[in-house]
């Protein structure tokens, strides 16, 4: 009776939320004509890309654009294409993630010249050429270095050794969170960092790197990783060295994906810098903008936050990712 | 032969001068809750997948032949097992996967040997197909994600220590029985011969084909193997990243160690030295502090320094040096 009564109620709710959906739907339409965007992904690399997929996957659909996805599997020329195959298909806005920041120029021309806008999402380019695209929304990763050099020199006296685990060599991201980080701490000149390596992004990286610092460098207060998932390869790294994580080793890190919050609930990493990947909702109501030709920045934040060990806590049950 | 494992050995004996010269404590050892714990330890553990799959490339490319899917094959084998543990921490379950995982890999090792012996496919060909396919296999078993796993006997794998690390145990036992097979045993010369010319071999009576397949079916699951390994150490399949570009280290610590591409003649010996140079450059890169950004001009310089010093061209040059200085 009771598994009854849920199955009904469901129902109810389902068609609920449907029709919320297809209520939004009706309203792009009132304003003109559907909208097709073409979006360039990076790859599945890790959980934030998914989340971050799945957040404009999601969103493009409550939105009522038509959307068409494309997973680059971390390759620009990949990127390329579909870019270009976007413009032959005539989409009304193209959207991507660039794996790196240069060469795009040409391709960008070509959207351009058909008179398609083109939004840059989560990562910029380096171009001369600001006009080849109409915005770029994004976290600001210096910023997020920034919030994690604040937190240390808040939570930090005495003379303090830090090691980095650099994300992979010339991403903005790895840049930028180390110019940011560098930055906050240089005023205070007890915090030193002492050594300083590319984990790649990747567990395995961040615990291989780590395991050499902890021979080679005979006192390691903090550990500063560009991403959780090379945190948590140095979790690993510290405890097979018989030292304890957040205790004798401090660790911060960026992203805040499931597993790094799980492991700041449970106090072997001291602090997480947000870097949102649900950027969905921001990124077609900018399409809608750009396409019915309003002004919009050149520049829009992400919305993010930091977490301590007590928020990760609270938060951990609802998040998404 | 013993001549020419002379030069890798004095650069593998270099690199670690120079990590004991940056690093004074570099060569220091001490029991850390009843396991040995030290830079060398890493050197081993962490060079315990490179070395396993060099192991299974010795043999392919003595056939004349070469692996480039055992990144892709040791990704699979990741990812097989943690999704079939999923989040169970139960030993059997994590064995069950392990069993599963390696006997896929073993049929990939078929399948690539179907290619190469049965429809005579040029071998980098052939296995080109899984080493792109099968990274895609593998994203679709995890489906896209990186899968957590928590099991105290699959961390035993990559991560667990019995003194020494496990992974090098597993890696020297695999050692062994390669050289106990293919050294005490004719099967070392089979492979040679079919690696020196196939047809001649199959005239002479060695069932070329059958010897193809199975150094393709042992490549593969030492590739598995290492891919178990690989993924236990951190208790993750990250289908994106593990063993990704291992080949080329597999097949670099096979050259280094003296094994020509040409097929034919191969030294076991040779290669685990290769393996262990090539684990100790990524190191010594950690340890001595090279910035990122020259990381890998660095290994190249050290990578071409030993394979000169390897070219009979350059050795003449440097024993006439020898001679000339005293007179």
């Amino acid at each position: 009776m009771l598994k009854k009564i849920t199955t009904v109620a469901s129902v109810v709710l389902l068609s609920a939320l449907t029709a919320c959906g297809s209520g939004g739907g009706a309203e792009t339409g009132s304003t003109g004509g559907t909208i097709t965007m073409g979006f360039a992904q990076v790859g599945a690399e890790s959980g934030w890309r998914t989340a971050n997929t799945k957040s404009i996957q999601d969103e493009a659909k409550a939105a009522g654009i038509e959307l068409k996805f494309s997973d680059a599997q971390q390759k620009q020329e990949n990127q390329i294409k579909a870019i270009r195959s976007y413009i032959q298909q005539k989409v009304s806005v193209i959207a991507f993630s660039p794996v790196v920041e240069t060469g795009w120029d040409t391709v960008l021309l070509e959207a351009k010249r058909a008179n398609i806008p083109v939004i840059l999402t989560d990562r910029s380019i380096d171009s001369d050429d600001t006009s080849l695209y109409k915005t770029f929304l994004g976290s600001d990763f210096v910023e997020e270095g920034r919030k994690a050099g604040d937190w240390l020199v808040a939570n930090t006296s005495g003379p303090t050794n830090v090691v980095e685990l650099q994300g992979t060599t010339g991403a903005a991201p790895a840049i930028d969170r180390k110019k940011g980080f560098e930055e906050k701490i240089a005023s205070k000149p007890d915090i030193k960092v002492v050594a300083s390596q590319t984990g790649d992004f990747t567990r395995s990286g961040g615990k291989q790197v780590m395991e050499a610092f902890l021979k080679s460098q005979p006192k390691i207060d903090v550990v500063y990783a560009h991403n959780d998932d090379m945190g948590l390869g140095a979790i690993e790294a510290i405890k097979a060295a018989g030292k304890v994580p957040g205790k004798d080793i401090r660790i911060i890190t960026v992203d805040a994906v499931k597993d790094g919050m799980q492991a700041l609930a449970n106090g072997e990493i001291n602090f997480i810098v947000e870097c949102n990947p649900l950027l969905g909702k921001q990124l077609m109501e900018l399409a809608k903008k750009v396409v019915a030709g309003e002004q919009v920045p050149e520049r829009v934040v992400t919305e993010e936050g930091t977490f301590t060990q007590e928020q990760a806590k609270t938060v951990l049950p609802q998040r998404q990712y | 032969m013993k001549n020419r494992l002379l030069w890798p050995l004095l650069a593998l004996v270099a690199l670690l001068l120079l990590n004991l010269a940056v690093t004074p404590s570099f060569f220091a050892l001490r029991m850390q809750d009843g396991h040995l714990y030290g830079g060398l330890v890493d050197v081993l553990k962490n060079g315990a997948p490179t070395l396993l799959i060099a192991l299974g490339m010795t043999l392919v490319i003595a056939t004349r032949g070469i692996d480039l899917s055992v990144g892709a094959v040791a990704a699979i084998a990741g990812a097989v097992t943690c999704v079939h543990i999923g989040t169970s921490g139960s030993a059997a379950t994590a064995f069950a996967g392990m069993a599963l995982a390696l006997v896929l890999c073993a049929v990939l090792g078929l399948w690539n040997g179907f290619l190469v012996a049965g429809l005579g496919i040029q071998p980098i060909i052939a296995t080109l197909v899984l080493m792109t396919a099968g990274r895609g296999v593998a994203m679709l078993v995890t489906e896209g994600q990186i899968v957590t796993v928590n099991n105290t006997a699959y961390r035993q794998v990559g991560a667990g220590f019995v003194v020494l690390p496990v992974s090098i145990l597993i890696a020297l036992l695999v050692l062994g029985l390669v050289a106990f097979a293919t050294r005490r045993t004719a099967l070392g010369m089979l492979i040679e011969a079919v690696g020196v010319n196939p047809e001649a071999s199959r005239l002479a009576g060695v069932r070329s084909r059958t010897i193809i397949w199975t150094v393709y079916v042992f490549a593969a699951v030492c590739a598995g193997i290492a891919g178990l390994m690989i993924s236990s150490n951190v208790s993750a399949a990250d289908a994106n990243n593990a063993g990704l570009w291992i080949e080329m280290d597999a097949i670099l610590a096979v050259v280094i160690g003296g094994t020509s591409l040409a097929g034919g003649r191969y030294s076991l010996t040779g290669t685990l030295i290769g393996a262990l140079i090539i684990q100790t450059l990524t190191t010594t890169v950690y340890t001595i502090g090279v910035a990122p950004e020259v990381t890998l001009v660095f290994k190249a310089i050290v990578v071409i320094a030993v394979c000169l010093v390897q070219a009979p061209k350059a050795r003449a040059a440097l024993s006439f040096r020898k001679v000339a200085v005293p007179s």
